[in-house]
């Protein structure tokens, strides 16, 4: 439809341009290349514009380098761990990296990058001989590229540790004159090592070496041998959640933290993600309609640094899918085809998928209603609304890792209007039946020991323990751990967790009156 | 099978479930229940102070009725007093059906009613003149975008016809949902650095205005007017296939399917969207031709306006704003044009 040639077995025609179709006086104006005014042109991005195989290649390149460029996060020498999942964006994002690494010119990449592949077919109810090649599929990709990489399977969260949910504080934002200052440094270390022709420090030696790189000694990770009883877990934790839109915020929240977890215990300080353009907007609305307004800067703008010494970031922000899938299929970049969680799923099945087709429906009529959301996204800051608590210490949510955005549970807010309804409902049949119903939970875990009416039986103790656990997560969290009958089958990381963090607490209650405060200024803002 | 006894009083048979908890209870006590929440919204939200006379902007559908038929209830315990204003678009076979059942209400609870038009208020222009005068200009014809800016603008004129001190509406939490998602659907990064509260707390002169309904849902609000026996109208405006907000509600519809809280989980993002200090909206400011609140020289009732009486209809909407500096109004002094244009 946009790309000459269509034919996908047929090369791409690439000296003479194409004989102009009769009655076809589009063609008229599109016989050459917008850009270079001379190639044949290939394909059309936007509508009229129709580019050649060279001009757009440049152009696509650009945009990487450039969304890099401009937000100078990435300092040189810094390790990098790219989140590739084998789908268009991630592998385009992969083979961007690669060819700014190997480039000979002086607009080298400058940073260390390896790659980390999450193996997640357990949550898909993939069986093992499909994984097996899929797996082997993804090594032999992965061997090519020559970076170092890291397989895990999804089966690993439970074996993470509490720490993967706590925020590291980094030294404070540097500005720009710190990165020109480590560029710099980075440039004459590196004319150093030239002429010496050794190097110390194995972590600060990309680009000229790149190619050299010892493939023997790659920290290559293959997948920890994950057991039966793993998989059984997680397939079983997967399929107790009721819903797919809960299903997929699970995998999402577990498959950060695993990565999270890789890119901590491999010295990696960034991530970069293979998010599009148009995968951006989908997951905005998505997001606004999971409850997560508060955090969409966060979840969907270049750089992510909730979880403090780990920074996400998303390169791929400024391509549109439309313009990677051409890219892919023009410079045959390998990808790697698995099924989703989502796969065949109805469109009806989860806010995901609904959005997804409404957005790509509503591209299909109006052209700009992606970029439209894109740039509305770039609006949003990373702060709480103006007027609302915004005190340093506000405790994270226990699995998405954001600053808690609920209120007390009797404002007149949305969060307020559900939590009143829940009160007033066990309230209601409490004070009728209040012998025959001992199970119902009557107080906040707080209190449970001081009153000590929900003692003893196992069962409160669980709902002690969901509470508990409620308690500590953001609206949208809580919203979608409605979907889970029971938190047991969770990944003891997050249940210890959130005890230890009960714990905390309730030690911090007990020693309050003792603390001094020095921030009443802060406290006074916060009930607007 | 029969149906469950109440889960609240226990003693009559349980008539419904609630749309968004799944509890099921009697008549009765969902009406009780649903009162509270809208008690509760107005206490903890501080919306409507003792001794506020309330204007209760009232089109005979079944929000502001629902909305009305509240108010009253609670008028005593909060010590506000109400007037019920209306609004005559001059829709032909549209509006005329929705104000008798207005003028029935207001009969019925024995409460004042004042009806503005916008043949008086605006120079004789009704909707229905609105729409013949905008349907040449290609594409949809916006009604909807002149109606609501009307609408506002007359809903304040009444209010002040009254003496109110207070302007209330019927928005649900649908109505909410629905505009969250079309203005990021429009990029309008001004209103949503504005909507998110449950009003606004009158700032420029302009009345404060509050949806005490914005926490409930549609389908309480239909339920609740099914108890309480309400007659209210329930047709769409003849112009609304038009509107932009059918995409937006389409979507909201399905995504309910999926997740029966999604209503207000998009209400509480919209509560907590976080917009950079260049998108907020301009400060407000009084209107230089009819002294309204407005965030330009000129407020968009006058400039829709003034589009109109030049026929020129699409002058203030969207690209058509372009226009606006190429041609001043006639009347009044013009710089020359030299001086208007920008230096390059």
């Amino acid at each position: 439809m946009c790309q000459v040639g269509e034919d996908y077995r047929e090369p791409v025609p690439k000296d003479p341009p194409p004989p102009p179709r009769p009655g076809h006086e589009q063609q008229k104006c599109m016989k050459w290349c917008v850009k270079c005014k001379k190639g044949a042109p290939v394909l059309v991005i936007r509508a009229g514009d129709a580019f050649c195989r060279d001009c757009f290649k440049a152009y696509y390149v650009h945009k990487f380098r450039a969304v890099l460029g401009k937000n100078r996060l990435i300092f040189p020498g810094e390790k990098v761990l790219l989140a590739w999942s084998g789908g268009p964006s991630s592998s385009s994002m992969l083979w961007q990296v690669l060819e700014g690494l190997s480039r000979e010119s002086a607009k080298q990449l400058r940073f260390v990058p390896g790659v980390v592949y999450v193996d997640e077919g357990a949550a898909c109810g993939r069986n093992p001989e499909d994984r097996a090649e899929t797996l082997a599929e993804v090594q032999s990709i992965l061997r090519s590229t020559g970076l170092p990489w890291h397989g895990v399977a999804l089966e690993e969260v439970f074996g993470l540790p509490q720490s993967v949910l706590r925020h590291f504080s980094q030294e404070p934002a540097m500005g720009d004159g710190a990165y020109k200052e480590a560029v710099d440094g980075f440039i004459q270390q590196q004319q150093g090592l030239g002429t010496e022709g050794a190097r110390d420090s194995p972590s600060l030696s990309p680009g000229l070496e790149q190619l050299s790189w010892p493939s023997p000694h790659n920290p290559q990770s293959p997948a920890r041998p994950h057991t039966a009883a793993e998989t059984e877990a997680l397939s079983r934790l997967f399929n107790s959640v009721r819903t797919l839109t809960a299903k997929e915020e699970l995998l999402q929240t577990l498959r950060t933290h695993l990565i999270l977890h890789v890119a901590r215990t491999h010295g990696y300080s960034k991530v970069m993600t293979g998010d599009s353009c148009t995968r951006l907007a989908i997951k905005l609305l998505t997001n606004l309609a999971l409850g997560r307004g508060a955090f969409l800067a966060w979840d969907t703008g270049f750089a992510d640094e909730r979880h403090g010494d780990v920074v996400v970031v998303r390169p791929m922000r400024e391509h549109m899918l439309k313009e990677v899938a051409f890219y892919n299929h023009l410079f045959a970049i390998p990808t790697v085809l698995t099924p989703a969680i989502d796969t065949k799923a109805p469109e009806k099945a989860s806010i995901h998928r609904l959005m997804e087709a409404f957005v790509l429906q509503l591209q299909a009529q109006f052209p700009s209603t992606v970029s439209t959301v894109y740039r509305t996204s770039e609006k949003l800051v990373k702060a709480p609304r103006a007027g609302r608590a915004a005190s340093p210490s506000r405790p994270c949510c226990l699995l998405c890792l954001c600053m808690l955005d609920v209120d007390s549970a009797d404002s007149a807010t949305a969060f307020g209007a559900q939590s009143t309804t829940a009160l007033s409902l066990r309230q209601a049949p409490a004070l009728q039946t209040q012998a025959k119903e001992p199970t119902v939970p009557c107080c906040s875990p707080g209190l449970c020991e001081d009153r000590g009416c929900c003692r003893g039986a196992r069962p409160s103790e669980r709902e002690d323990l969901q509470a508990c656990v409620i308690e500590q997560l953001c609206y949208s969290c809580r919203v979608n751990m409605k979907d889970l009958p029971s938190l047991d089958p969770l990944p003891p990381y997050i249940l210890t967790e959130a005890q230890l963090r009960n714990h905390r607490a309730q030690a911090m209650q007990e020693i309050q009156e003792f603390l001094i405060e020095d921030s009443e200024d802060e406290v006074e803002t916060g009930q607007s | 099978m029969p149906a469950p006894p109440c889960a609240s009083c226990h003693a009559a048979r349980a008539a419904l479930r609630r749309p968004r908890s799944g509890q099921a209870l009697c008549g009765a006590c969902f009406c009780a229940a649903f009162e509270a929440e809208v008690l509760h919204t107005v206490l903890a939200g501080r919306l409507l102070p003792p001794g506020a006379v309330v204007a209760v902007g009232a089109s005979g559908g079944k929000d502001s009725t629902v909305l009305a038929h509240v108010l009253r209830e609670l008028a005593p315990r909060l010590g506000v007093s109400l007037r019920l204003v209306a609004v005559d678009e001059g829709i032909g076979g549209y509006r005329d059906a929705a104000l008798a059942a207005v003028r029935r209400q207001a009969a019925r609870w024995e409460l004042p009613l004042t009806v503005v038009a916008y043949a008086d208020l605006f120079g004789g222009w009704t909707m229905d003149a609105v729409a013949r005068s905008t349907a040449g200009s290609g594409r949809s014809r916006a009604c909807c975008t002149f109606c609501g800016v009307l609408r506002r603008r007359a809903l304040e004129e009444g209010a002040r016809l009254v003496g109110a001190t207070h302007i209330v509406t019927g928005h649900n939490a649908d109505d909410m949902a629905e505009t969250v998602l079309m203005n990021f659907l429009r990029g309008d990064t001004g209103r949503l650095a504005r909507g998110g509260g449950l009003g606004s707390p009158g700032e420029g002169g302009a009345l404060p205005r509050c949806r005490p309904l914005q926490l409930a849902s549609q389908k309480e609000v239909v339920l609740y007017a099914h108890f309480r026996r309400l007659d209210y109208f329930s047709e769409e405006c003849v112009y609304a296939p038009e509107a932009f907000r059918g995409h937006a509600r389409d979507l909201l519809k399905r995504l309910e399917v999926v997740r029966p809280s999604v209503v207000l989980d998009l209400v509480h993002s919209a509560e907590r969207l976080a917009l950079a200090p260049a998108a907020q909206p301009a400060r407000p400011r009084a209107c230089t031709c009819c002294r309204a609140l407005a965030s330009r020289p000129l407020c968009q009732a006058c400039t829709l306006l003034d589009g109109l009486d030049r026929g020129r209809p699409r002058l203030a909407i969207g690209k058509g704003r372009r226009g606006l500096d190429e041609e001043a109004p006639r009347a009044g002094a013009q710089p020359p044009p030299s001086a208007a244009l920008p230096a390059f």
